[in-house]
């Protein structure tokens, strides 16, 4: 079974570009967030 | 609308009403006695919960949607009731990881696991070669987990995990790591030593050295998410930005242990007293422990962060690991004994005594041990002993230790 | 007109198509919005408002993801924006096309 981690919180290509975006206050990743099910810590 | 959503990470520090994922140690028995066992295992304790209780706590977990949890030991595997517990959690919605030294993973388990949706395998690893692995996890120990990664490969099981934890001594060998996973076509996942259970022993002799943590911190940004870390290297994010992961500490907020006996703690790292929040089988269960301990609340408060505050690192770092700074008798609201500017190293100079990490099953004659007198524990436990118990830790496991069945 | 973000997320999202959420997708509704968790990728997303939640758990029984949105009370100046976190739940997978009736 692959396991692929997408972009992680912090994925600034994701960032940049939506924050450049003239329509309104949001940016598309502000609305939906991806985290690999190993990003958190305390689970060995 | 006006103002965007809070970021993720402010959402989480103020908790859930499930956690996200959680660990779950079955057992304390293991056949093995690596030096820096986070949960100091070796022998079964006699109060571990039944296979009904197990089930329970499974029925739980998908009623508060706990959509994954790693099942880890110990060695879970030599519970014999292992294979139906990780199959009743499939079955009801909760995705398995289960953390393994590998000595039950035959060919034809191996077989059965590749044909299996919902089960991910991880195989503890902390050494390219028998010299560096077998010095941390025993004579013998390479050999079985490699083996048990030959199985999975034969059985067409892609993307299993190898589990590394970075010493001073195998750091130097993660290119040979990686080439190990790639030629299994297993995914690399390299964790931090923590100063807990076990590990507190070995921490001085064990932990990454400040050079040593920049080369590792460099290297896992050349291999971005190709390599999984369980985000425990957000103490290193003052190096020049955080790594992959959600970069918080996820204990009681979005992650929690529940061990073998039913007591649920804030994290794997932090198997003590002041970090137990509660036990399975008290009357609210699981998500009574979750949503109303004392110990979870508090650590769902914003934290104190003390002079870390000011550090320009602080956004990602946070003031490190809780348990890392606990277990070296560090202040909670100060550096990470490694922290990357140094402040840890000023502050363990005036560190107050380490508290011991408790409980301990640790085999009586396991190596280490033997050569170093560890006082007994004059608290034992809190409820008697049931007498007709076995607390034999290889109870169905066959004589002669690292065997494979 | 939308920068070209990560290569990901280029793309219009087709509004006007009929949307579901993938069969091996569970969703945990939060304060903030909710936890969303595909089984088969094991990947996890999280999202950060209660109306994008409405308008996920309705795209099965809505006729476009445009009329989902508009059912869950959108402002026509956000939709680009819904568009575009839906784009990012369809590049991860956890929503798809529906096929035609």
């Amino acid at each position: 079974m692959a396991d692929s981690p997408t972009a992680e919180l912090t994925d600034d290509a994701a960032r940049t570009g939506a924050g450049d975006d003239a329509a309104g206050d949001l940016a598309d990743d502000v609305l939906v967030e991806e985290v690999s099910i190993d990003g958190m810590c305390g689970v060995y | 609308m006006s103002a965007g959503p809070l970021p993720l990470v402010e959402q989480f520090q103020r908790g859930l009403a499930a956690p996200i994922c959680l660990t779950w140690e079955l057992t304390y028995a293991c056949n093995l006695s690596c030096v820096h066992c986070l949960s100091s295992s070796g022998r079964r304790d006699p109060r571990e919960l039944t296979t009904a209780e197990c089930r329970a706590v499974i029925d739980e977990l998908q009623r508060m949607q706990v959509f994954y949890v790693n099942i880890g030991g110990g060695e879970p595997t030599v519970r014999p009731d292992f294979w139906d517990l990780v199959d009743y959690a499939t079955g009801h919605e909760v995705g398995v990881k289960f953390s393994t030294n590998g000595v039950k993973i035959t060919p034809d388990i191996a077989r059965r696991l590749a044909g299996r949706d919902y089960v991910d395998v991880q195989i503890s690893l902390d050494g390219a070669t028998p010299e560096v692995n077998d010095a941390v996890r025993g004579r013998g120990s390479y050999a079985v987990a490699l083996r048990a990664m030959r199985n999975l490969a034969g059985a067409g099981f892609a993307g299993f995990k190898i589990s590394v934890v970075m010493t001073r001594h195998n750091v130097g060998q993660l290119e040979e790591l990686k080439a190990i996973a790639d030629g299994f076509g297993a995914q690399l996942r390299i964790t931090r030593l923590r100063p807990s259970g076990r590990g507190a022993d070995v921490w001085d002799e064990l932990h990454l050295a400040p050079g040593q943590q920049r080369e590792l911190y460099d290297w896992l940004v050349a291999h971005g998410t190709d390599v999984l870390t369980g985000d425990s290297f957000f103490h290193l994010s003052g190096y020049g930005g955080a790594l992959p992961g959600l970069n918080l500490c996820g204990a009681g907020r979005v992650v929690c242990l529940i061990d073998p006996v039913g007591d649920v703690y804030a994290c794997p790292f932090a198997i003590h007293p002041s970090f137990l929040a509660g036990n399975v089988r008290d009357p609210g269960g699981l998500a009574g422990v979750w949503r109303r301990s004392e110990l979870f609340r508090d650590l769902r408060r914003p934290q104190a962060g003390g002079a870390c505050e000011s550090c320009s690192a602080y956004g990602s770092c946070r003031g490190g690991c809780m348990a890392a700074k606990f277990f070296t008798g560090l202040p909670l609201d100060g550096p990470d004994p490694e922290c990357v500017k140094g402040h840890g190293e000023r502050a363990l100079a005036a560190a107050a005594a380490a508290p011991r990490p408790a409980p301990d099953h640790s085999h009586r004659a396991a190596p280490y041990r033997a050569a170093e007198r560890r006082p007994v524990p004059l608290t034992l436990l809190a409820r008697p002993p049931v007498t007709a118990c076995n607390a034999d830790p290889l109870a169905g496991f066959l004589p002669g230790g690292l065997s494979p069945p | 007109m939308a920068c070209a973000a990560s290569t990901d997320r280029v793309g219009q999202f087709d509004l006007d198509a009929p949307w579901q959420l993938d069969a091996q997708v569970r969703v945990r509704p939060e304060a903030f919005g909710a936890l969303l968790y595909h089984f088969g990728t094991r990947q996890l997303s999280f999202l950060k408002s209660p109306a994008l939640l409405a308008v996920v758990r309705s795209l099965g029984a809505q006729p476009s993801a445009r009329a989902a949105c508009a059912a869950a009370g959108v402002p026509s100046g956000d939709l680009m924006h819904y568009a575009r976190a839906l784009q990012a739940l369809a590049a991860s997978q956890m929503i798809r096309k529906r096929e035609a009736a």
